[in-house]
């Protein structure tokens, strides 16, 4: 039997992701000629730089400074490091050791022998894409083979206590309660810090510091969980800000399998520079293709900022053109957690025709996505009953068309970071509404004049349009002009343009010529080379 | 008069609750609810919902009468208190009380992303059908966003000469709020712009209450509209204007 269908036109479709393409292919230059502070300390945590000095200054930090402040850092930080393992035959944490605490200065260093310095490359380089790969393949064999891949809509909780061990009480307890996936949301403002804090933490705000410890932590106790419960149990953080590669460098070592890495959000709902923002998505995406980390991308932000009905189209366009990054970034479709939500005003008459509306023409513009839906959350208000028939609405539209990823509405989303109860009731209400509305969207189809049909059809027109404008001036100028979310930014403006290098010629990063092998983008040559 | 909950009859005192305790949900779990809720001081108390939580955790959901009432004569509400105009007797009374425009800056401060609140007060577009402030012809807004740093906030207010501040604050988890807002008093009090300025903080969880206590003159709550704002401002500004 079919499912619930709109039947889009095909041409439109390939219209929108024609013109999403070009804008993006726009940019390309952008982001290869330009290298960031946080993608050059995300191949020195891949050499396996890790610790911080006793400031708690990462050490990452320190090399990438001091290259910075020589002016050499248009090299690669690699380059430098490498020379200087070959000079003092030491391994990288060493070096990084004596950077930090005894001021060796590695321009100091005179060029060493080029092929000493190539072999140590493509051995660490190697070293840690085999890391990487077998992180991937444990767990690509945990999902598929040893258990399998619960039923959609997934379910999705979050927790965010601001202490790793207090969050691993509520995570457990969550995925026995039969959440299949648990977000750590992070501490509030971590986006504009421009390091990775280390090590395990007990303080944060509205949700915990995202560390290479703390996802480690997370891990092990859901791998706990899912051996007593014979399933796996996806762990999911954030990556937008100042440190989108490294975050998601950290994620790909320590088998997460979901990352919120948009194009766009870092930029609209944190200030982070758009031309930082540009270029560290892509070298972070790529670490995301090559580690099988699901993306969840931020649409569903535009729809607190802006109104639902109004600006759906700018969710529709911010879409295709997050699935244009990813696909340039070697992506599979299936990788791509596209973003939506259901953020209708409740007191809009025939706001569910809406919803259905709008939630089905993202199912069918992308298809293979793993699309994730976000819950009610600007008008929940402290009324829990109400907010409760809201998140039941919400789970019904989602089985009814087909969504992937269903972030659980939280009944006090207006009041507090979930209490434990929270949790256990959205949870249940989800597996009320999915198992027994299991098969109804096959008892229904829609017809071409009907209201649904003609409205996903005019949100699709209206995101064609602004794609046009969009590829016309720009997406950096299009997001000047606050058609995304109705917020504006500028090129030069926000937090992280300082970070932002142009690349020498002889510009050297061995890992982005690995990702791209791997994930067979050999278009063109990225990575330079010792010379 | 003394008042009690109503369930279905006067005075009865019904309330319903609902908690987690860490315990297994068991004979012993339920008896605890019961017993914590006896001891709150509750009667006829009923655990109608035992659910397992997972782990060592289960979810009550308890019925019970309270024999506690309240007497509303001895209740004290701190509440601001002015007259609320629409945004024509605003302006007309700002025209005619006062005589020039106001220069109101806003912004959400320190860490604080969030703009939607603040904009629904500020933005032309408004809230709930009424007008923000950008839209009233005696006001002169200048919106300076979310993350903005105290240091920040003054130094505008000082380059535009400020009539009004109005603070957003809406994370408030381990008491954020209080740590940014007592800040900004602080070098308000600093830099001696306290006195010329009148300051208003707003936020779903923030009370006039709080405001006060944090030093600053009102504070508003989840639900504020626009012209609530504006008529505060118009008329404390006249006040103040009178007293000097
Ligand atoms: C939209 C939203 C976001 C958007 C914000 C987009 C934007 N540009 O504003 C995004 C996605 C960016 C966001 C991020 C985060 N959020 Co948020 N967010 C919300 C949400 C869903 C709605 C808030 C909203 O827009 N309400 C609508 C407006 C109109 O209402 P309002 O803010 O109350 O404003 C009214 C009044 O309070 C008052 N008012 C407000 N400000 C002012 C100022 C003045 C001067 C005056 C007079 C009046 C006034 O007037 C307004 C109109 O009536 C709430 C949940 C909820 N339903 O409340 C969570 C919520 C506020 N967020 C929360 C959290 C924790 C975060 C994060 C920290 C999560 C994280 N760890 O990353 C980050 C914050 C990052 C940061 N640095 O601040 C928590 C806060 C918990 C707490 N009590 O501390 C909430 C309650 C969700 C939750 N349950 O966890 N969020």
């Amino acid at each position: 039997m079919e499912k619930l269908k709109l039947r889009l036109k095909s041409e439109p479709v390939n219209r929108a992701k024609e013109i999403s393409k070009e804008i993006v292919e726009d940019l390309m230059d952008l982001i290869r000629e330009n290298t960031t502070t946080s993608i050059e300390r995300t191949v020195l945590r891949l050499f396996g730089i890790i610790g911080a000095d006793i400031d708690d200054t990462p050490y990452v930090n320190i090399i990438v400074k001091q290259l910075m402040k020589k002016g050499v850092l248009e090299m690669g930080a690699s380059l430098y490091v490498l020379n200087a393992c070959v000079h003092h035959d030491e391994e990288p944490e060493v070096i990084a050791k004596m950077v930090a605490e005894e001021n060796l200065d590695l321009t100091e260093i005179p060029m060493g022998d080029y092929e000493k310095i190539n072999a140590l490359s493509q051995r660490l380089t190697q070293a840690a894409m085999d890391h990487i790969a077998k992180i991937k393949d444990e767990r690509d064999k945990l999902l598929y083979e040893t258990w399998s891949d619960p039923p959609r809509p997934y379910k999705y909780v979050i927790v965010a206590t601001g202490n790793i061990h207090e969050d691993v009480v509520q995570a457990q307890a969550a995925a026995r309660q039969g959440a299949d996936i648990i977000a750590v949301i992070r501490s509030t403002a971590q986006s504009l810090l421009d390091y990775v804090p280390e090590g395990a933490t007990t303080e944060g705000f509205g949700g915990t510091y995202a560390t290479q410890e703390n996802f480690r932590i997370m891990r092990k106790a859901l791998d706990v969980v899912g051996e007593e419960q014979n399933r796996y149990i996806r762990l999911v953080n954030y990556a937008s800000g100042l440190c989108m590669p490294e975050i998601a460098m950290m994620g790909a070592w320590e088998g997460l399998d979901f990352l919120l890495n948009d194009s766009m959000y870092g930029i609209l709902f944190r200030d982070i520079n758009m031309q930082r923002t540009i270029i560290d998505q892509y070298f972070s995406r790529l670490i995301c293709a090559a580690s099988h980390i699901t993306i969840n991308t931020g649409e569903d932000n535009y729809l607190t900022t802006s109104d639902a009905i109004e600006k759906a189209y700018a969710v529709t366009a911010s879409q295709l053109i997050n699935e244009a990054f990813a696909l340039k970034a070697g992506m599979e479709p299936k990788y791509m957690g596209l973003g939506h939500a259901f953020e209708i005003n409740p007191d809009i008459k025939d706001g569910l025709s809406y919803e259905i509306a709008h939630a089905l023409l993202t199912r069918e513009l992308f298809p293979e996505a793993t699309l994730k839906y976000m819950p009610p959350t600007k008008h929940m208000t402290g009324d829990i009953f109400k907010g409760y028939a809201m998140n039941t609405m919400f789970n019904f539209v989602s089985v009814l068309t087909g969504q992937d990823i269903q972030l659980l509405g939280m009944l006090t989303e207006a009041i507090h970071t979930p209490f434990m109860q929270d949790r256990y009731l959205a949870v249940k209400n989800a597996d009320y509404i999915f198992n027994n509305t299991f098969s109804l969207g096959k008892e229904f189809s829609i017809d071409d004049d009907s209201f649904i049909s003609q409205r996903a059809h005019k949100v699709l027109e209206q995101a064609i349009e602004l794609l046009e404008h969009t590829r016309e001036v720009g997406l950096m100028q299009s997001i000047e002009e606050a058609n995304f979310a109705d917020i504006k930014r500028t090129q030069t403006g926000g937090k992280g343009l300082d970070g932002v290098i142009k690349k020498s010629p002889k510009y050297y990063n061995p890992f982005e010529g690995a990702f791209r092998r791997l994930l067979n983008l050999d278009d063109e040559v990225f990575e330079g080379g010792v010379h | 008069m003394m008042i009690y909950p109503y369930g279905d009859t006067t005075n009865d005192g019904a309330m319903q609750l609902s908690f987690t305790l860490p315990l297994k949900a068991s004979a012993l779990a339920k008896e605890a609810a019961k017993s914590l809720v006896k001891k709150m001081g509750f009667e006829k108390t009923e655990v109608v919902s035992m659910q397992d939580l997972g782990g060592d955790f289960s979810f009550f959901v308890v019925y019970g009468h309270t024999t506690t009432g309240i007497n509303t004569d001895d209740i004290q509400v701190v509440e601001a208190k002015f007259d609320h105009m629409d945004r024509v007797q605003v302006d007309e009374y700002i025209e005619e009380q006062i005589g020039r425009k106001l220069v109101v800056v806003g912004a959400t401060i320190e860490s604080d992303a969030h703009t939607v609140g603040l904009d629904a007060i500020l933005n032309m577009k408004g809230y709930h059908g009424d007008y923000g402030l950008e839209r009233y012809k005696n006001f002169e807004v200048y919106n300076m966003g979310s993350q903005v740093l105290c240091e920040d906030l003054i130094k505008k207010c000082k380059e535009v000469k400020a009539d009004v501040v109005l603070v957003s604050q809406i994370v408030t988890q381990k008491n954020i709020h209080v740590k940014n807002l007592s800040k900004l008093m602080d070098l308000m009090e600093a830099e001696g712009l306290r006195h010329h300025i009148i300051a208003a903080v707003g936020g779903p969880r923030i009370s006039h209450e709080l405001a006060l206590e944090l030093g600053y003159d009102i504070g508003f709550g989840p639900g504020t509209i626009p012209s609530q704002v504006a008529s505060y401002i118009a008329t404390t500004k006249k006040e103040r204007l009178e007293n000097e």
